[in-house]
């Protein structure tokens, strides 16, 4: 099947100059989610883009689309406890989810560093477990066996 | 502008009744892709930037998980014919509670003339409260943190659910079953 | 008002797919479409005429930000709901290959004259 080589070299090249822009921009929207508009939620989106495009237009099996399926799992587990470990850090300023670091001025990206710190922590858990549910819908394309599935039908039927 | 705002709803209200009823699987994902951009516009006009962004990002996301599910579909399952009867009275119900929604909506205020009480709160001590220029963000991640807690788990559970059901061993298992 | 009809008719449009269509998949894109409509009618309901975005630029005092501001916190729950709508879509097809595999067909009629 085509989807497991991936696209053309053409495709292929210009993913591998986009694919770094994308994902800077993604962590650019999520870090800077306190002060414009964006976060967590945006950036990760848009970093699960980037992987989406990578997936693509490599395949599932090789390039930065291996890559990153293989570590999306576990980069999803980080995020989603990076984020309670943070939550759980508020403790130390008196209450769970409370801001503990130090606030800076006004109007910079030190204003707010626990909600920056929370931004990044959720690009990463839902720009990994988005594509998580997206690798596991697209690569079962691949390894969905045809006999197997010819022969269920027949069962039913 | 209002009538700039009603022309793209209206146009979003199209491209879902077209999403409905075309034929083509292919097609129909296309065009909920242009109901979710279009929302994403009007979302911008309604003083929503951040809304706006993450329709934009997410509509494109779902638009490549359909096509892809889109795709593994042969062709002949995708017209499957309603009958009449079942038809008129789906659109009967959705008319009635189209009709409920909008005496329900009788109650409140003017488009366009009110904000809540809470509003007028987050707005002025948001940033100095919590040092967030974005009082979404403060809203967020720090008065209803909780709500973005709980959120994060509802997406764990869903890919968690997606990547179980998708898994190849159960498929074996389920096979043997049969 | 005439926007709160609108985003009603778009839920009423998702309903009807919700209801009438066989196809599993077409129930999907019944389902987003519902989810636009509740999004939708949120963000009308903290819309002021005339409002800026509720993001707060350096030189604004705070009285004059929050005069024209709109409402933050329908925002912040729409926020929220798009991305969960996200996670579900992707659940709902995950489901539906699953059960295409299964049964051969997306037909939801069909699928409850058989049994499992």
């Amino acid at each position: 099947m085509s989807d497991s080589q991936g696209m053309s070299i053409v495709v292929r090249v210009v993913t591998r100059w986009l694919l770094g822009l994308i994902l800077i921009f993604g962590l650019a929207v999520a870090l800077y989610g306190h002060l414009t508009p964006g976060g967590g939620f945006a950036g990760g989106t848009i970093v699960a883009c980037g992987f989406v495009l990578a997936i693509l237009a490599f395949g599932g099996s090789r390039g930065p689309g291996a890559f990153f399926t293989r570590w999306a799992s576990a980069l999803d587990a980080i995020g989603a406890l990076a984020f309670l470990a943070l939550a759980i850090l508020g403790f130390t300023a008196g209450a769970f989810l409370q801001q503990w670091a130090a606030r800076g001025d006004a109007f910079t990206l030190g204003s707010a560093p626990s909600i920056v710190l929370l931004n990044l922590a959720i690009l990463l858990k839902v720009g990994a477990g988005l594509f998580a549910g997206f690798s596991a819908i697209a690569l079962f394309e691949q390894t969905a066996d045809p006999d197997t599935a010819d022969s269920e039908k027949g069962a039913d039927a | 502008m209002d009538f700039v705002l009603y022309g793209l709803t209206g146009f979003v209200i199209l491209g879902s009744i077209a999403a409905l009823e075309m034929k083509s699987l292919l097609s129909a994902v296309i065009a909920v892709g242009v109901v979710g951009l279009g929302l994403s516009i009007v979302f911008l006009l309604l003083g929503a930037p951040d809304i706006a962004i993450t329709q934009v990002v997410v509509e494109v996301i779902v638009v490549t998980v359909l096509i892809r599910a889109a795709s593994r579909v042969p062709a002949e399952t995708a017209p499957l014919r309603t009958g009449r009867t079942r038809t008129l009275a789906g659109a009967g119900l959705a008319l009635v509670a189209v009709g409920l929604l909008v005496a329900a909506f009788q109650t409140l205020p003017a488009f366009g003339t009110q904000r809540f009480a809470p509003a007028l709160w987050y707005l002025e001590q948001a940033t100095e409260l919590t040092g967030a220029a974005n009082v979404v963000t403060a809203i967020l991640l720090d008065f209803r943190a909780y709500d973005t807690l709980g959120e994060a788990t509802v997406i764990l559970t869903a890919v968690v659910g997606a990547l179980a059901v998708l898994r190849r061993p159960s498929r074996r298992k389920e096979k043997s079953h049969v | 008002m005439t926007m709160y009809v609108l985003a009603a008719v778009l839920f009423g449009v998702g309903l009807y797919g919700l209801l009438v269509k066989r196809h599993l998949l077409k129930k999907v894109l019944g389902l987003l479409i519902l989810e636009h409509a509740v999004n939708l009618f949120l963000v009308e309901v903290g819309y002021v005429d005339g409002g800026s975005p509720p993001i707060r630029l350096a030189g604004e005092t705070a009285a004059a930000f929050a005069g024209g501001a709109v409402d933050p916190l329908p925002q912040a729950l729409v926020l929220t709901s798009i991305v969960i709508g996200l996670g579900l879509a992707m659940l709902m097809v995950a489901l539906s290959l699953r059960i295409y595999e299964r049964y051969g067909s997306l037909d939801a009629d069909r699928m409850s004259e058989l049994k499992g």
